[in-house]
């Protein structure tokens, strides 16, 4: 019945393949730009009596901040450090494509194996959030550049508000409104942290970092 | 009736598949600003070849002869298994679906080892690329027509494409999407095309199939040519019948549709390959696996359910 919440699912889970797969820094910052839209718009469509004045409002908030503010700032970040490409993995793009998938069986089988208290507009709203969490995890885990464990965060919390979206139709405007402000101010941190680390240390590789202690 | 509609599917296939690669031609030298040879340039092609007599090096053996040989069989045996539009298969029983892949697999095979036999290191190259390339197309293949096997309930390609219908698109729209997307992948990469082969150089670094024909002359190469033109003509109808299920009742009507799909595709082929670039090698696998990727996301959706 309510085809424009799966769509938007399916965008998401593919949106999480794409940036598991892409090398090129600037257009996983749109991926991700057009991945935070998406969960901007989930919320309208998963209420049955149309958005409330508030939600539309969070919703709007949300689609700026994360479809346009984020992505401004990791563009202007990526001007600044001249670095276009992800060059070294820890791990490359075949094989975290091959491991998203893997990762999407998990979490379609936990999303089956969890019950849920909430009656769910969507069954594939818990695996679809559980694969965007493990997506971002492993972002964060196999790159090298500052820059996409930033992405990979920004991926991770977009997992946890579709988890939330799922979980209650009325969030309280507040917690939202706390969650987004902790994230920009961790993206703006980030961001500014990403930059400095380049003009100390001429790259954004983080494993090298730890030569810092000796 | 019956009958004849077999028939005329399995004529249509011998008899026409040529002139797509006719259409890309063309619509490649549309975008070149070339007048183009003509679309039935392919045919004069093939009656050049089987008129010329066949060059064998001493270093081949019979694996070399037997090479093209076996890989038209196999095409041809694969055109016995796929309807088109309203035009029924020749044969179809359940589990058809596989055999269809893998008698693609076996005219890959025998193409790869006749080109191993001719003892040349260059084609053993190109032979080692195109083993290494449709071993990650394969599963993307097949998953793919696994999720619209699931979502029809047949294992045959008949029946699965007969029961798919043009109403299903709003309740399996994504899947089908995702189905579509990961097959159009293995069609461009099965069959040579841009992003992943380019048809068109001779360039050492780049060739996957080109290269592995090399040594062949003649008749064989004639035969090689058709059954790359039967196998560009099969994907398609396959494609056809999972993007455009049109089933009006009137068989012509259904027909025309698929073929209509088909001379479509042939042109999007040869403006992809007017406007794209062909992929770096390193990054071919990562395509491949993404079309895996996509062909697993759409079983998981029908085998969850949840659509």
């Amino acid at each position: 019945m309510n085809s424009a919440v799966d769509l938007i699912l399916i965008f998401l889970i593919l949106s999480n393949l794409a940036l598991l797969g892409l090398s090129r820094l600037g257009a996983c910052i749109r991926v991700a730009a057009l991945q935070g839209v998406a969960l901007g718009l989930l919320p309208l469509f998963l209420v049955e009596s149309g958005p409330a004045a508030h939600q539309l409002f969070f919703s709007a908030l949300l689609i700026g901040l994360k479809g346009i503010v984020f992505p401004w700032l990791l563009t202007v970040v990526l001007r600044e450090i001249q670095v276009q490409r992800e060059i070294e993995p820890f791990i490359g793009y075949g094989s975290s494509l091959a491991f998203g998938t893997v990762f999407l069986i998990v979490s379609l089988w936990l999303g089956s194996r969890l019950p849920l208290p909430a009656s769910m507009q969507s069954g594939l709203i818990v695996p679809s959030a559980f694969f965007t969490i493990m997506s971002g995890f492993f972002l964060i885990i196999a790159r090298k550049k500052a820059l996409t464990q930033v992405l990979g965060y920004l991926v991770l919390e977009n997992g946890i508000y579709a988890f939330g979206a799922a979980l209650s139709e009325n969030q309280p405007v507040l917690i939202e409104l706390g969650i987004l402000l902790d994230l920009f101010a961790a993206a703006f941190v980030m961001g500014i942290a990403v930059f400095h680390i380049n003009r100390e240390f001429e790259h954004i590789d983080t494993d090298k970092l730890s030569g810092l202690r000796t | 009736m019956l009958i004849l509609g077999k028939l005329i599917n399995l004529l249509l296939c011998l008899a026409a598949a040529p002139l797509l690669g006719g259409i890309i031609n063309r619509t490649k030298a549309f975008f070149a600003g070339r007048k183009g040879p003509s679309v039935f340039q392919p045919y004069y092609d093939l009656f050049k070849l089987f008129q010329k007599g066949a060059v064998y090096s001493q270093t081949a053996g019979w694996v070399f002869r037997a090479g093209p040989v076996i890989g038209l069989a196999s095409a041809a045996a694969a055109a016995l298994l796929m309807p088109l539009g309203g035009l029924p298969a020749v044969l179809a029983f359940e589990g058809d679906l596989i055999v269809f892949v893998y008698l693609f697999a076996l005219l890959r095979f025998f193409l790869v080892i006749s080109a191993l036999d001719t003892g040349s290191s260059f084609e053993g190259m190109g032979a080692a690329r195109e083993v290494t390339f449709s071993a990650l197309a394969e599963p993307a293949f097949l998953l793919g027509l696994a999720a619209v096997a699931k979502y029809t309930g047949h294992t045959s390609l008949s029946q699965i494409f007969s029961s798919l219908d043009i109403t299903d698109w709003p309740a399996a729209g994504p899947t089908l999407v995702l189905v579509g997307i990961s097959t159009g992948i293995v069609f461009l990469s099965e069959n040579c095309r841009i992003p992943v082969d380019d048809p068109n150089t001779h360039l050492e670094l780049t060739m996957i199939h080109e290269v592995m024909v090399l040594d062949n002359g003649g008749p064989d190469f004639g035969m090689i040519l058709y059954t790359a033109a039967l196998k560009l003509w099969l994907l398609g109808a396959v494609l056809a019948g999972i993007l455009v299920p049109v089933h009006t009742g009137n068989v012509w009507l259904d027909t025309t549709a698929a073929l209509l799909f088909l001379a479509l595709l042939a042109v999007l082929v040869g403006v992809v390959e007017s406007s794209m670039a062909r992929l770096r090698l390193l990054h071919v696998p990562s395509l491949l696996i993404g079309a895996a990727a996509l062909s697993i996301v759409a079983l998981m959706l029908v085998c969850g359910g949840l659509l």
